[in-house]
């Protein structure tokens, strides 16, 4: 959510006027975590300002929510940033990529998120990689962990993201002429109507709902 | 190239009959495809195996390039089961989405079901809320859920390399755990029996009486395919040795689970990162050092006698915490899990009925908002894991604070696990594709989503 938002917003073009709940929907906040993070999230900063000199310029922000810790990259310096993580703070699993299409964040449409795993340090966390949409190019960290490969390129098929440097970026779960990416909000779901009875059944995206 | 003529199949002949047109199936391009190798010195052969191969643990596709009986390179193809499960969880509400999860690696829903759970929880900060009796059930579901999908590794892995008694034997087991189900949640599969904030209902009356029965008969049974396959030279000839992936190569591709375990790493999140209290219970994290498909084998064999271990001390604590609660307190999230098991499977809990429709008018107007909009969620993401059959299951939920998930993705270790097939299988024989795909314990209902 880009903004707050207050009151009635239950509904949405619809006759339904009892979504007023009286409720805030509090919109995620967009700033840094104030240090101290707390449990070993300051370690790993710490391990990582002292190992990584560019820190300040490569990271961003720093977001401790709900126990985990991300860290928000600039995309050109994701594979270095990686890199360390790996070799020098004991990141040796990456846990896959999750994209997330935001189409309300100019210039940040697109994100990858990756869940790293310290099997050494038993310790995770969590990197975030933003890009827009008209350039929707993210550095590939298949040659720091291997097992990205196919989290990659699922990742390629359901939102169009372009992992620059992967070794085949194909198609996983859809044919190959499909077009388009289906895990992007403009995409629709699809399906039919169902009558029955007399009675018709909008497909589930047209259905009456409540935000 | 002759132009293509529709009645003309160039790979059938075809002749008129009374009963229509037969067409004789002959070697198609077959007979071209040999002489053009007859010239080649080298003897390498591409193979499409699958995607409708029963050897394959579904529709798995794999492309074989064989020199000889050697597997030179092996190429996966994956999707043919792509259900856009995780697309379809955004149009629906936060409880929905449940139903929706569980059918992804449908031989281990319970897994599916906890790890959104546990997600959804953590975004809406009740993870310690739930109550105690909740967390147990789910262990309890999550092991025999854990022997079930074991069984079923172990029964097709069998099968696959021509051993037909284990099958049978694992299937009996597999049968007593899926009947447990149905009497707990009315379903054998596909329960959607977690929901956030507990589960659906509590078990039936007497059931961990039941329950220490079936114990008893899985650790009597189980001594079965021990006696089978453990230490069988022919079981052995076929998985010693053979799908090799040693700790680094499981480190670089991700691999998680008994693939892992059979490299000789003891790590399991049951342990290392402990969920629905899984600190308070005793068991062992089983390795084997040999990283192959018997190593594997073995490691799922002895983890069901420590999944029996987990389920005893669950009945214990079942016993103790008798009449507790299975759900938050919170009745705008506990709603949708006020069913009651019926003669006729899971329904609306008749009391429910009776009050929202003869006595309370309040409790039909939230029943009506609960149903129709659901409860709304913070904004954030979160990254919760389990410990399934197959590895770290893993649901990166993400919240805008509606009443629909904004993004949820599991991170599948059969998908995930799957990859290591090329660097188990490339040079070996092209027989032992097939104990090392098994040995992955891939569910493709999972891989493709």
């Amino acid at each position: 959510m880009s903004e707050d938002q207050k009151g009635m917003f239950g509904a949405s073009g619809t006759g339904d006027t009892s979504g007023y709940g009286g409720l805030v929907r509090t919109a995620a906040s967009n700033g840094s975590t104030e240090r101290p993070y707390g449990g070993y999230f300051d370690d790993v900063a710490d391990d990582l300002e002292r190992a990584y000199p560019d820190f300040s310029d490569a990271i961003t922000r720093v977001v401790v929510d709900r126990g985990e810790l991300t860290l928000h990259i600039k995309k050109s310096r994701l594979v270095e940033v990686a890199r360390i993580l790996r070799d020098k703070l004991k990141f040796e699993m990456c846990m896959g990529v999750s994209g997330v299409n935001y189409p309300d964040r100019a210039g940040a449409e697109l994100v990858a998120v990756y869940p790293l795993l310290s099997m050494t340090k038993n310790q995770r966390v969590r990197l975030e990689v933003a890009t827009s949409d008209l350039d929707p190019h993210i550095p590939s960290v298949v040659e720091v962990w291997a097992g990205n490969n196919w989290h990659e390129r699922e990742t390629f098929d359901m939102f169009g993201i372009i992992f620059d440097g992967h070794p085949g970026l194909t198609r996983i779960l859809m044919p190959d002429d499909w077009d388009g990416h289906p895990q992007r909000k403009d995409y629709p779901l699809g399906g039919i109507a169902v009558e029955y009875k007399g009675a018709t059944t909008p497909a589930p995206s047209n259905r009456r709902s409540y935000r | 190239m002759t132009t293509f003529d529709p009645k003309l199949d160039p790979y059938a002949s075809s002749r008129e009959t009374t009963e229509g047109t037969v067409f004789s199936v002959t070697g198609g391009d077959w007979d071209s495809l040999v002489s053009e190798i007859g010239e080649s010195k080298e003897e390498r052969i591409i193979v499409n195996m699958g995607p409708q191969h029963p050897s394959t643990h579904g529709v798995l596709r794999l492309v074989l390039e064989l020199e000889g009986e050697t597997v030179t390179e092996v190429r996966t193809g994956i999707g043919y089961l792509h259900t856009g499960i995780e697309k379809n969880i955004e149009y629906r509400n936060w409880t929905q989405a449940v139903t929706f999860v569980t059918r992804m690696d449908y031989l281990a829903p319970i897994f599916n079901e906890t790890a959104y759970c546990l997600a959804v929880e953590k975004l809406l900060g009740i993870t310690n809320d739930i109550p105690e009796r909740a967390s147990v059930i789910r262990v309890l579901m999550m092991e025999l859920n854990r022997i079930s999908s074991h069984m079923v590794a172990l029964g097709t892995g069998a099968l696959e390399l021509g051993a037909m008694g284990p099958m049978f034997f694992a299937f009996r087991d597999r049968e007593i755990v899926l009947d447990t189900f149905e009497e707990i949640t009315g379903l054998r599969m596909n329960m959607a029996y977690v929901r956030p904030g507990g589960v659906s209902q509590d078990l039936p009356a007497g059931m961990t009486t039941k329950l220490r029965g079936v114990v008893k008969t899985l650790r009597k049974n189980f001594e079965d395919n021990a006696k089978l396959l453990i230490g069988n030279t022919i079981w052995m000839k076929r998985t010693e040795g053979i799908g090799y992936l040693d700790l680094a190569g499981c480190t670089t591709l991700g691999i998680t689970g008994p693939v892992l375990r059979s490299a000789g790493l003891p790590w399991d999140l049951r342990k290392m990162q402990p969920y629905c209290g899984y600190e308070n219970y005793e068991f062992d994290v089983i390795t084997a050092d040999t990283a192959d498909v018997y190593g594997r084998f073995l490691v799922r064999m002895a983890e069901l006698e420590q999944s029996l271990r987990i389920i005893e001390q669950a009945i214990d604590k079942l016993d103790k915490l008798e009449g507790q609660p299975v759900m938050v307190a919170d009745k705008k999230i506990a709603w949708p899990a006020q069913l009651a098991l019926g003669a006729d499977g899971l329904g609306n809990s008749l009391d429910h009925i009776r009050e929202i429709m003869g006595s309370s008018m309040e409790s039909l107007i939230h029943h009506f908002k609960l149903v129709t909009e659901g409860f709304r969620v913070p904004a954030g993401q979160v990254y919760a894991t389990v410990e399934s059959p197959r590895g770290e299951l893993a649901a990166h939920v993400v919240s805008d604070g509606g009443t629909r998930p904004y993004r949820v993705h599991f991170r599948e270790p059969s998908f995930n696990n799957l990859q290591s097939t090329s660097a188990m299988s490339e040079g070996g024989m092209v027989a032992d594709i097939i104990g090392a795909v098994a040995s992955i314990d891939p569910v493709m209902g999972g891989v493709d989503r």
